[in-house]
């Protein structure tokens, strides 16, 4: 089979009768439940017991909504597809479904989800279906949004099926830049049928940080300070070096004097000639 | 969509600020019992907008819920019925909701908002 993405917009590709054969297709059912079940795997919760309330991004019929459910969790999805939702309602999903374009962001208030899930769903973002559509700039919107609408440190686990190593990159590069931390990880890849691609990344901080060489004495403190991440010199060394090239009174009372035998009008000397100015910028 | 949905919605609009809380135009509800869990509950209403959840259960018509969570609020049983009633039982079926700061509607058919933004909004 080609791929769907090329056909046409999922909202066009997903209509009334193919939404109606892939959510009865048994195969499709089985492949995307296997999938949500590794993907909640990967999320990695405490075994608390304890449901998550998680977003499912592309949740078409609700397939992988009903694994979520199955699993214990509560689930919010959104899709493009009209058909599809509608397809997820008449199942009567447990979860809540509307109807959104990834590439449009994520229309929830910050910090609400616990997790997110997507099934096959991210890389129709790099496709552009019309002349308003730019791909990196949908991915770069989406995941902005993504990021703020999960809790700080909440996981985002994206199964996608990228049509080479270049989307798979642009994908997890469009997800670094908004900084996210995480990476692709490869299930079965030396397997062309059973690799699957799972993104995952967390919002906030890798879960472990490097420690940082030393302690925190003193000396090291101002050595660090002193340092600039741009990677150039402080502003101190060079040109602004204090006490360098100051010039005291005598030596403008010399150059006034040379002048002035040239015959060029000089200010008057005064008790105020080569003062000491006030520190300030 | 349930009250759960709508008290994470927000407006994503280019140029609004505050997008939250969507008013609801309710023209139709449904209930549907759901089991009831206590653990889900307790973990959910740290995450509330507390104050537009209880407007929003009253512009679908739901009343009895407190202005403020009570500070028992896990062990109050009573409490957490009418919370689990208004959070995950009550559908709305056919409606719009409003955004507060530009006034843009989004239906919702079949129970299916449609927050879907034209290209010149994002």
């Amino acid at each position: 089979m080609s791929r769907p993405e090329l056909t046409a917009p999922a909202d066009v590709f997903y209509n009334d009768t193919e939404a109606r054969k892939y959510s009865q297709s048994s195969r499709v059912v089985e492949i995307q439940e296997r999938l949500t079940e590794r993907a909640v795997e990967l999320l990695n919760f405490p075994d608390d017991g304890v449901p998550r309330l998680l977003l499912d991004v592309g949740c078409g019929s609700g397939l992988s909504g009903d694994r979520l459910t199955e699993l214990g969790h509560e689930w919010i999805g959104m899709d493009l597809s009209a058909s599809m939702l509608e397809v997820a309602k008449e199942r009567e999903v447990e979860g809540d479904v509307l109807r959104n374009d990834m590439g449009h962001g994520v229309p929830f208030r910050p910090g609400v989800f616990d997790g997110c899930v997507s099934i096959s769903a991210v890389q129709w973002l790099c496709n552009a279906d019309n002349s308003a559509h730019v791909p990196q700039r949908r991915l770069k919107t989406f995941f902005t949004q993504l990021y703020k609408s999960l809790k700080r440190g909440a996981k985002a686990i994206l199964q996608i099926y990228p049509d080479g190593p270049r989307q798979a990159e642009m994908i997890t590069t469009a997800a670094l830049r908004v900084g996210f931390s995480g990476g692709l990880v490869v299930d079965y890849p030396n397997s062309t049928r059973a690799k699957k691609y799972f993104l995952a990344l967390a919002a906030g901080p890798p879960e472990q940080l490097p420690t940082p060489k030393g302690e925190f004495d003193d000396d090291d403190d101002i050595e660090r300070r002193g340092m600039r991440m741009d990677g150039r010199k402080s502003d101190r060394s060079g040109k602004y070096k204090k006490g360098k090239n100051i010039k005291g009174k005598a030596w403008v009372h010399k150059k006034k004097e040379q002048y002035r035998n040239r015959g060029v009008q000089v200010a008057s000397d005064s008790k105020f000639t080569g003062r000491k100015r006030k520190d300030r910028l | 969509m349930r009250l759960l949905a709508h008290n994470m919605l927000a407006c994503n609009a280019k140029g609004v600020v505050n997008g939250f809380p969507l008013k609801i135009v309710p023209k139709e509800t449904r209930e549907v019992e759901v089991d009831f869990n206590a653990e889900f509950l307790t973990h959910m209403l740290p995450k509330m907008e507390w104050s537009a959840f209880v407007n929003a259960a009253k512009e679908i018509g739901l009343e009895g819920l407190p202005s403020e969570i009570p500070d028992d609020a896990a062990s109050d049983e009573e409490f957490l019925r009418t919370f689990h009633h208004a959070l995950l039982e009550v559908h709305v079926e056919e409606g719009t909701l409003v955004c507060p700061e530009s006034g843009r509607k989004f239906p919702i058919n079949k129970g299916i908002p449609n927050m879907l933004l034209n290209e010149d909004e994002v």
